[in-house]
This record gives structure tokens, C-alpha cells and sequence, in this order.
């Protein structure tokens, strides 16, 4: 097997393919590229949350004969953006249903000629009463969304719980809550678009997913596949927050082009990115846990709404993935989860690493230390108490066939952490200081690739050709932005064709050019895409051994040598592979029953926080990340990937909060968005114990999402430690501290202060 | 009115230049426009992210805050600077060794960020790095592969005599 065999590049930390354009300042990101005679655009906003559009007036200080203005009216197409439903208008027309919605758009050849212009369109509006929480769209006073406000629900049941409550020794209660959090990749969204009547649409931008993009385009122009190009520039992060929206933006921006007659870019300022594109969803769980006399699970009843925003976007798969991660790495036999997707008058949510577990992982692992609070025993004796083996079935009742190995993850996460000696000395430090100190733990999984049947309707085909000029290329979808994509994928066919790294390119993100592979999201790229380039590039040795002579052993010149001996027989040397799911695989989408991912990464996350009981502010001062993540093919991005995820995870705990007023987001500025920076994020450790997964590229499972299900959770619990109060809700700014901390005897204890 | 804009000299990467803009013109957008060095990004235009660092004359400033007319007579340095004859300079080699890029869009403005505090403290301590990097966000990497390539650049570098220890300042 192909994950058990000693490899010489898969597992070896290959300088990233595009680092030095990165660091030499000249890779292309979409603002850096000028096209000639290339025109700006931007957008006009809705200023209310919710109404209808009565008048549009045009201020006549702006000479408009100057402007190309674009209505919903110049939409040749369908005017809608569907990801999965068909609701959300690409322009509003006749109403507005969030702050901040595109209403109509701009384009002049003077940048600095388009913010007078906006402020020139008076809209006025006949308002609508808008709701902005899931407590006000779950009360169905106000319908802004379908019959209901609902976008999405899901009853998983394993077992009976209403047979449990009776007769369980305890029965432990909580809610908890998550607030929306911000992408922030550094790189704002921006597109260039070009229009002709010959080519149709082409577009360049910072993107994840080009054929959701591509998907998108052909029905808002109604045009067929071949008259839409959209092409991936270098992208300057996205962890999720490129998924969906740039589908809006390139349409925004090809609709100019279109109408113009230029080349129209559209890039967005920072205010305009926080305001306008989505988030994180926020999130209320609510747990009712029955136990035995031992602390063992019983019955676990998870009651998840989250809020959604204004339109459907992604809102029922991030559910669905939040409901699949609700439950935890832990055995129980009886298991009931209602999760609901609410609409609002808040700018859309979407999608965000982690897609929905970050959410429900906080609220498991924060009333896991309730629970052994209440029950008067370790946290750490009752997660091991309940720990999922392999054998054991999920909520799902997926059996776990692979090896899983939570005892040992957390065994090592509390030798490298010297986890008692430290709880031991912050029990004798702690009563006489003003910094109590803490560690808080977060056990979890993520599951890796599309939910249930979603590989297989994604249907991925990927793959590799050879240029006459020598060169293979990686023929993906799939894309860059900072996590790997590029040098891991040239990784795995280098291993897989017994050639140099060097002698591998990847092909440019191109609709025009490169198979549909599937979006870059849900941790999938190595594991599924690294799967398929595995098998084109050994499928393609194979033909090169059978049909062109290549030998058993071979060297770069007789490779190459043998590939043009093929193209000589076959006109073209390629090798496309598509998704075969592994074996056994069953999911009931109805029922919510089965595998619902091919294979789970799991973790031990181990934080140590200091509470200061002064000024308020809690700092994380040390990390643990302890994860089985499959193999590692290049582990300094892997501990990259980790690393970040952390940080991330840590800014939604404690810094990151989104300020909404009347369904505006008022901080919409990095001055008062605050993210972690070089002073804030700790010490790191990371280790990985490495199982090889048979069916990901080179023993690969997801790696991507998960380092940020864990912080929160565990800072949090860390906060618990130190201070002995329970927060339920992030995130925790010191106000918030202060809120619940200030009224308790923690300052009477220490009058000395 | 184009023409009665003044003329602003000076040197951007060891060459003079000259640059007819308006003098309140951001010293970034006549960098990515004007001199087409779009190796210098804009992340948030109000001096928060550190993307837009360069270095004038010897000191790290957000570009973003700076308008041209300050530039004048300046020595000016950014990240298509950094690389002497195509080779990369220590600090890039040792971003791509260790892991210190990932998307690349904060890359530029912290690898001025990290030259900058590797010259005047060739020998940093992890404090004195964070400190040091503390304008510049990075939203990818959680900083550690950062500290660890400026650790590595600042080994390479020789320890100085004791006597010539620049970073008294």
C-alpha cells in the first residue's frame, strides 16, 4: 500500500512551489494586475436592514453621462446567486433584506471619482420591520424569509433519550453561545471582469472555489459553459470567507464589464469587506446530558439554532456540520439533536473554517466541565470515561473501523504539557495572586471531505499532463490561498511519478484549462484531490510502462523520454482520475444515519490562560495542540496549518467581536475588529501522532478546519480553572470578564491588591 | 492639473526617482501605481495591518499613512528590495525554510517588519521579536513560523563584537 511504503518527498517539508514569488513582492495578487483602458467599480448599499426600494434618484452635481450604472433591470440572466437555494438577488430588486446589500452598481475610469458618485444615489425606502437575533426569528412574529424564517432543520436520533431521564443518576443542563467572528485574510475581496459578445465572461480574482464562481456566472448571464472563464489569482487567505462571495462579486463585476464595455475592476476597502461579506454564524446550543452513577453518558439532547442572516447562502451544510460535530469524541447510546438555521436581517453568514463545528465543539466541551463539575469529578476522568473507541458506533451509528486514539492523545498532551505539576503549582500560586492561572482541555474531531454523499455527487476528477517542453502539470480546481494546496499536490505526484519537485508545475486555477475537482473547502484537498493526483500519477506510469517502454527503474531523462513516445502514440500525455468513495460507505440523508465523513482527524487541545483579576484581561500563555491527523505529508505546513487555526481560534474566544447596530456591523475597521497579533498569540506545541489513512492521498486525512475547533473550548475552561467561574458564551472581551468577575469575592480574596 | 502637480525626488530601492503626483497621494498607491512596485499591499488602509511596511529612511512606516510629499529627498526601501542579483535576502530564505509565508499578502510589509529588526538588533530575543513584529497581522500563520524564520535569519547572522553591538540606541 501506497501508505504504508517509504516515500522520499511525501513527508519531507518541500519549500512551498509559490514561496519565493511571495516573498520577491511579484506574485500577482488581483489588485497588482492593470489591464488598459480598464475601468473601477463599486456599489451602492442598502442603508436599512429591511424594506422595500421606492425611489431611485440620481443627484444631477454627478455628470452620470460619465458612469456606467448597472440595475438588477441589466441582469440578462437569472438574478440570483445560488449556492444551494435560489433566493438571494444578485442586485435587489424592489427590496432589501440586510444592511449593506447591493442594490445597484457603479464604473468610471477614475477610481477616485466613484465614492462621490455613491453618495450622489438617494434611494429612499418604505421600511419593513426587521429582526436581527434567533430568539426574534424563532417567535415567527415577523416572516422574512419563506413561511417560517427557517432555512434549514435536522432531527438526528440514535436510540431513545426520553427512555434515559427517568431513571439516570444525573442529569446536567446548559446553553452556550458563539458569536459571529470575521474572516479577516488580509487580502480584501476583489475581482477583474472582461465582457465580449465573442467570449462571453471572463473573470480574474481572489477566490477558493472557481466553479462555484463559474456555476454562478452562467446563470446570471445565461450563458452556456464554454462562454464562462474564471480564473484564480493569487489569494491572499480565505478560510471560508472566499467560498461564496465571490460568486456576488464577479457578477457585479462582469455585469459592468458587460454593460461598459470595459475591463471593470471591482476591489473591495476593508470597511467594505467586514460590512458586506459574510461570517461566522452565530450560534445558541442548549445540552440536557443524563449520566450514570459512574459518569457515564447516558443520553445527550443537543437543541442547536444558529443564525443564518438574511439569505440561505450556506446555512443548512455549516448546520449540518455543526450537527455532526455536536456530540463529540465520546460514546453514547442514546442521542437526540435538533438543529435549526434561522433567518434575519443580518448580513448573510457563510461559511468559515471549522463550517459550523467551532460552534457546537465549544458548547460540548464547555458543559463536558460542567458536567464534571457537577458531578464532583476530573474533567479529564470524564472525558476518558466516555471516550470513543474503535468499534464503537457515533451518533450517526457509523462504526469506527479506523484506529482511534483519544486516550493516547490526551496522554501525550498532558506529559508534553506537564499537566499536573502546573495545576498543582497554580493551586498554591493562585490564592495569593492577583493572575490566576489555568489550564482548560477541548477533546474533538473533525470530519474530513464533504458530508455524507457529498464526494460522491461532487464527483471529482483531477489529474496530470506533460507538456512537450518536459514539465508535468497538476491539473486541478483546487486552490491556493496560504494552506498548501500548491506544494503538498506537487508532493504527492512527484512521489507518485518517481520525478523531481522541481519537475512538477501546478496548472493556474482556470475553468479554461483544468478539470472540476471540487471547491477547495471542508479539509478535502489532500486527502481527496491528493488521492486522485496519487492515482493519475501511478495510473500514468502504468500506461508509460505498458505503451511507451518505461522501465521498472527509470531516470528524469527516460520519463520524459517515455512520455514523448506516448504522445507520439496518443497525441497527448494526460492522466485524469475521478472520486471513487471508499468501500462500504452508507449515508441516509433522510435519516441523518451512516458515515457521515470518510474519515475524522482527532485532537487534544491544552491551553494555559492568566486571568487578571485587575485589569480583566485573560491571556493565553501557553498551547498544547495534540492531533491524529492521518499522515503528514510536509509538517512544517502542517504545524502551520495548526499554528494558524490556533490563533484564529484564540481571536474567537477572547478578541474577536462583531459590533452590530440596527444590522450594520459598527466596527467595521481593523482599528476596533481586533485580531490576535505577534503579542498575543502564545507558545505552541504541536504534536502529531501519525495513523495513515488508506484512502487519502499518501495516508493524508483534513487537516485545515481543525486546529480551530478547539481554543475556544479549552481557553475557556482554562478561565473555569483560574477563576472557578463558568462562561457560556464568547466571545470574552475583558468587559465580559469584568461583567461576571467584578461582582464576585475574587478581588475580597485578595485585598492586598 | 496633472502637469502643476510638483515633483517629488527620491530614492526607491538604491535608484533616484522622480514622481509628478499630488502631494497628499499615499505613498503606497504612488508605489503599486506610479513606480508599479506592487510588491507593497494595502490590507486596511489605516495603518492597523503593517501589509504596506517599507522602510524610509531606516525607519519601518505603514505607507498607507504616508503622503508623498514626505517622501521627498527620502531613501526608500521596500520588499523588491530585499533580494540582491536574484538571490534571496537571508530573511526570505529563511521565511521559505521555515514556513513564514503562507497566502503571501502580509509577506512583504513583515519581511520589512523582520529586516528592519534583525538590522538594529542582529541577535533578538523571542520578546524582542514579538514586540518587533507587533504592527504587522498575519491572519495565517499564528505568527510561530514567523519567529521562527526571524530566529533563523538572526542566527546566520555573525554575532558582532561586543563593543560594536549596534542595537544600542
Amino acid at each position: 500500500m501506497s501508505t504504508t511504503a517509504k516515500t522520499r518527498i511525501v513527508g519531507a517539508s518541500a519549500p512551498r512551489k509559490e514561496g519565493a514569488d511571495k516573498l520577491l513582492g511579484r506574485a500577482l495578487y488581483v489588485d497588482d494586475i492593470e489591464r488598459e483602458g480598464m475601468w473601477y467599480g463599486s456599489t451602492v448599499r442598502s442603508t436599512i436592514p429591511r424594506g422595500l426600494i421606492r425611489s431611485i434618484g440620481f443627484d444631477r452635481r454627478i455628470d452620470w453621462s460619465e458612469f456606467t450604472v448597472v440595475t438588477a433591470a441589466d441582469i440578462p440572466g437569472d438574478n440570483r446567486i445560488q449556492l444551494i437555494v435560489a433566493d438571494q438577488p444578485c442586485l435587489a430588486d424592489g427590496q432589501v433584506n440586510h444592511c449593506d446589500e447591493a442594490i445597484l452598481l457603479i464604473a468610471h475610469p477614475d477610481k477616485h471619482k466613484l465614492r462621490d458618485a455613491i453618495n450622489a444615489v438617494h434611494i429612499e425606502y418604505e421600511t419593513l420591520p426587521p429582526i436581527f437575533t434567533i430568539e426574534e426569528s424563532e417567535r415567527q412574529e415577523q416572516i422574512v424569509w419563506g413561511k417560517d424564517n427557517l432555512f434549514k432543520s435536522f432531527l438526528l436520533e440514535k436510540g431513545n433519550v426520553d427512555s434515559v431521564w427517568q431513571s439516570a443518576t444525573h442529569i446536567v443542563e446548559g446553553e452556550y453561545r458563539t458569536g459571529a467572528q470575521e474572516h479577516l485574510y488580509i487580502e480584501n475581496n476583489g475581482i477583474i471582469a472582461e465582457w465580449s459578445a465573442e467570449n462571453g465572461v471572463t473573470v480574474w480574482g481572489s477566490l477558493q472555489c472557481p466553479y462555484y464562481v463559474h456555476k454562478t456566472l452562467i446563470k446570471i448571464f445565461d450563458l452556456p459553459d464554454d462562454k464562462v472563464r474564471v480564473i484564480q489569482t493569487e489569494t491572499g487567505g480565505a478560510f471560508g470567507g472566499k467560498e461564496d462571495y465571490p460568486s456576488t462579486l464577479a457578477s457585479h463585476a462582469a455585469l459592468l464589464a458587460m454593460k461598459s464595455g470595459r475591463v471593470v475592476k471591482m476591489i473591495y476597502d476593508r470597511m467594505e469587506d467586514l460590512a458586506a461579506t459574510t461570517k461566522r454564524h452565530p450560534s445558541r446550543t442548549r445540552h440536557r446530558t443524563a449520566l450514570d452513577k459512574d459518569g457515564k453518558l447516558l443520553a445527550m439532547e443537543i437543541d442547536l439554532a444558529t443564525d443564518g442572516g438574511a439569505y440561505a447562502t450556506l446555512s443548512s451544510t455549516v448546520l449540518s456540520r455543526a450537527t455532526l460535530h455536536a456530540p463529540g469524541p465520546y460514546l453514547c447510546p442514546n442521542v437526540r439533536i435538533s438543529a435549526k438555521s434561522w433567518a434575519t436581517n443580518n448580513v448573510p453568514y457563510g461559511a468559515f473554517r471549522g463550517f459550523g463545528a467551532p460552534q457546537t465543539i465549544f458548547a460540548l466541551e464547555r458543559h463536558m466541565d460542567e458536567i464534571a463539575s457537577a458531578l464532583g469529578i476530573d474533567p479529564l476522568d470524564l472525558r476518558r470515561r466516555n471516550f470513543l473507541h474503535t468499534g464503537d458506533t457515533t451518533a450517526t451509528e457509523q462504526l469506527m473501523r479506523e484506529p482511534l486514539i483519544m486516550d493516547q492523545l490526551l496522554d501525550r498532551s498532558l506529559k508534553e504539557s506537564d499537566y499536573h505539576a502546573r495545576r498543582a503549582r497554580f493551586a498554591r500560586e493562585n490564592p495569593t495572586s492577583a493572575v490566576k492561572r489555568g489550564i482548560g482541555i477541548a477533546c474533538f474531531y473533525h470530519g474530513s471531505g464533504f458530508t455524507g454523499s457529498g464526494e460522491r455527487i461532487l464527483n471529482s476528477l483531477a489529474g496530470l499532463d506533460v507538456s512537450p517542453q518536459g514539465k508535468v502539470r497538476v491539473l486541478v480546481s483546487n486552490t491556493e490561498f496560504g494552506q498548501g494546496t500548491n506544494t503538498v499536490l506537487t508532493q504527492i505526484a512527484a512521489e507518485a511519478l518517481g520525478i523531481d519537485y522541481d519537475d512538477i508545475a501546478m496548472a493556474a486555477a482556470d475553468t479554461g484549462l483544468v478539470p472540476n475537482s471540487g471547491p477547495t473547502v471542508a479539509s478535502r484537498t489532500v486527502m481527496v484531490v491528493g488521492r486522485l493526483i496519487e492515482r493519475a500519477g501511478l495510473q500514468l506510469l502504468a500506461t508509460l510502462r505498458e505503451q511507451a517502454g518505461l522501465g521498472d527503474k527509470f531516470t528524469r531523462e527516460e520519463f520524459f523520454a517515455a512520455c514523448e513516445r506516448l504522445r507520439a502514440i496518443k497525441g497527448e500525455v494526460v492522466s485524469l482520475v475521478r472520486y471513487e468513495a471508499p468501500p462500504g460507505i452508507f449515508w441516509d440523508d433522510e435519516k441523518y444515519r451512516g458515515e457521515a465523513y470518510p474519515s475524522y482527524a482527532w485532537s487534544v487541545h491544552m491551553a494555559q490562560v492568566a486571568v487578571d483579576t485587575v485589569t480583566f484581561s485573560a491571556e493565553v500563555e501557553e498551547y498544547w495542540a495534540t492531533q491524529e491527523v492521518g499522515r503528514v505529508l510536509n509538517p512544517v505546513l502542517a504545524t502551520g496549518q495548526i499554528e494558524g487555526g490556533i490563533a484564529q481560534g484564540i481571536g474567537f474566544a477572547l478578541y474577536e467581536k462583531v459590533v452590530m447596530q440596527n444590522g450594520h456591523m459598527a466596527n467595521n475597521q481593523m482599528t476596533n475588529y481586533i485580531i490576535p497579533t505577534a503579542e498575543d498569540v502564545p507558545p505552541i506545541h504541536v504534536f502529531f501522532e501519525e495513523i495513515p489513512f488508506k484512502y487519502g492521498g499518501y495516508g493524508a486525512k483534513g487537516i485545515g478546519e481543525l486546529p480551530h475547533d478547539g481554543p475556544a473550548p479549552a481557553i475557556v475552561n482554562a478561565i473555569k480553572d483560574a477563576t472557578g467561574v463558568s462562561f457560556n458564551s464568547i466571545p470574552l472581551l475583558p468587559e465580559d470578564l469584568f461583567a461576571q468577575l467584578a461582582s464576585r469575592d475574587l478581588s475580597k480574596e485578595h485585598a492586598t491588591l | 492639473m496633472r502637469d502643476s502637480w510638483p515633483t517629488i525626488h527620491f530614492t526607491i530601492n538604491g535608484q533616484a526617482c522622480a514622481v509628478q503626483a499630488p502631494p497628499l497621494k499615499r505613498l503606497l498607491d504612488v508605489l503599486r501605481e506610479d513606480l508599479h512596485l506592487t510588491g507593497t499591499k494595502e490590507g486596511c488602509g489605516e495603518g492597523e495591518c503593517g501589509s504596506c511596511s517599507v522602510r524610509m529612511n531606516g525607519e519601518l512606516v505603514n505607507s498607507c499613512l504616508v503622503p508623498v510629499l514626505q517622501a521627498e529627498g527620502a531613501v526608500v526601501e521596500t520588499v523588491e528590495g530585499l533580494a540582491t542579483n536574484g538571490k534571496l535576502h537571508p530573511i526570505q530564505q529563511a521565511f521559505l525554510n521555515c514556513g513564514g509565508a503562507q497566502c503571501g499578502i502580509c509577506t512583504p510589509g513583515m519581511l520589512m517588519a523582520a529586516a528592519q529588526l534583525i538590522d538594529r538588533n542582529p541577535h533578538p530575543t523571542m520578546a524582542q521579536i514579538r514586540e518587533g513584529l507587533a504592527g504587522n497581522l498575519c491572519r495565517c500563520t499564528g505568527f510561530i513560523r514567523i519567529f521562527e524564520s526571524v530566529l533563523a535569519a538572526a542566527t546566520q547572522t555573525p554575532e558582532p563584537a561586543p563593543e560594536e553591538t549596534p542595537n544600542a540606541r
